[in-house]
């Protein structure tokens, strides 16, 4: 199963063989442990659940806790499912080996979270102009629909708010180098969320 | 964490000295042209430093034979650099030389630094 839950460390560049400088992020991945495989006789849809990061005992609920004795795996902060028919065994242990050098993967985390922004900068308006006469307009909306017709505005208008902190996938991303070592993916360009940001690594959809 | 993204990075080119700004340097320069490949010499002074880890860089300036000022920029690590000879030094007050474009003929010259 080509699945993995890690954590991003940063970015960097590597170098190809032709001595091309490549921007890439690296991701710990795994170890990640399959808690429970879902089957269309049971739960109506196939997965596989995997769990990420060793954690505390006392961190976790009973509940939890129960979940991960069945298959005798240690305390794990992250739980996540991954849609697939592929088998494989509960308590199996996944690593960065389940993924090849040259490979494409999408990658899913949740971007920084940017508070209530302004259009400029959550949309890429323009704004107003800087000079002629121009007083608290520079980075105003500018008009947000016509007059009496339609007399209202429309709804979808991009205006001010919350920006950011979304789950966003970035796709089709190549898979520059592995590390079994250390755990490590450095996955060609960049990806969404901060550093320590949980990501999610998938094969890719569109390939 | 950082220590993972250095795991990962290109160890430092034994064949690279310490060098500082100032420095009239030798750099040797992998060129593939088709299928073979050839060492190109580029002397010139260091006119900058930046970065560490896989993006440090450093800039290289020299004039080239009609008198136009030539800058080539160079990843430390990068496979491409073979090796760099340190000719001499040169007296510097300042990180980056930038001034130097501004200057030509003898006043672009460094004071020579002599090291015991």
């Amino acid at each position: 199963m080509k699945g993995l839950i890690g954590k991003k460390v940063g970015m960097t560049q590597l170098f190809d063989d032709s001595g091309k400088a490549i921007p890439v992020t690296v991701i710990k991945a795994g170890p990640c442990y399959v808690t429970q495989v879902r089957t269309v006789e049971k739960d109506g849809y196939s997965a596989v659940q995997l769990g990420f990061e060793e954690t505390k005992t006392q961190r976790l609920t009973g509940g939890e806790l129960g979940h991960l004795k069945k298959n005798d795996l240690p305390p794990l902060k992250y739980l996540k499912e991954f849609r697939t028919d592929e088998e494989v065994e509960e308590g199996q242990a996944l690593t960065v080996e389940v993924f090849a050098e040259g490979e494409r993967v999408d990658v899913v985390g949740k971007s920084k979270g940017r508070g209530f922004a302004g259009v400029v900068k959550r949309y890429g308006f323009s704004g107003g102009p800087k000079t002629h006469g121009q007083s608290d307009r520079h980075r105003a909306p500018g008009s947000i629909g016509a007059g009496s017709t339609p007399g209202r505005v429309f709804k979808g208008k991009r205006m001010p708010g919350r920006m950011g902190n979304d789950t966003v996938t970035a796709q089709n991303l190549e898979i520059s180098r592995i590390d079994p070592e250390n755990n490590i993916i450095a996955v060609r360009g960049s990806v969404p969320g901060p550093k320590n940001g949980l990501v999610v690594i998938k094969e890719a959809r569109k390939q | 964490m950082d220590d993972l993204i250095k795991a990962l990075e290109t160890p430092e080119n034994p064949n690279i000295p310490e060098i500082h700004t100032g420095d009239t340097v030798t750099v040797f320069v992998r060129i593939k042209e088709g299928s073979n490949e050839r060492i190109q010499q580029f002397k010139g002074v260091v006119i900058r430093i930046h970065g560490t880890g896989n993006s440090a860089s450093f800039t290289v300036r020299r004039i080239a034979s009609n008198g136009i000022g030539v800058e080539r920029t160079f990843l430390t690590r990068s496979p491409i650099v073979e090796k760099v000879t340190v000719q001499s030094g040169g007296h510097t007050r300042r990180s980056r030389l930038y001034f130097l474009r501004q200057r030509s003929g003898k006043r672009a010259k460094l004071r020579q630094k002599f090291t015991s």
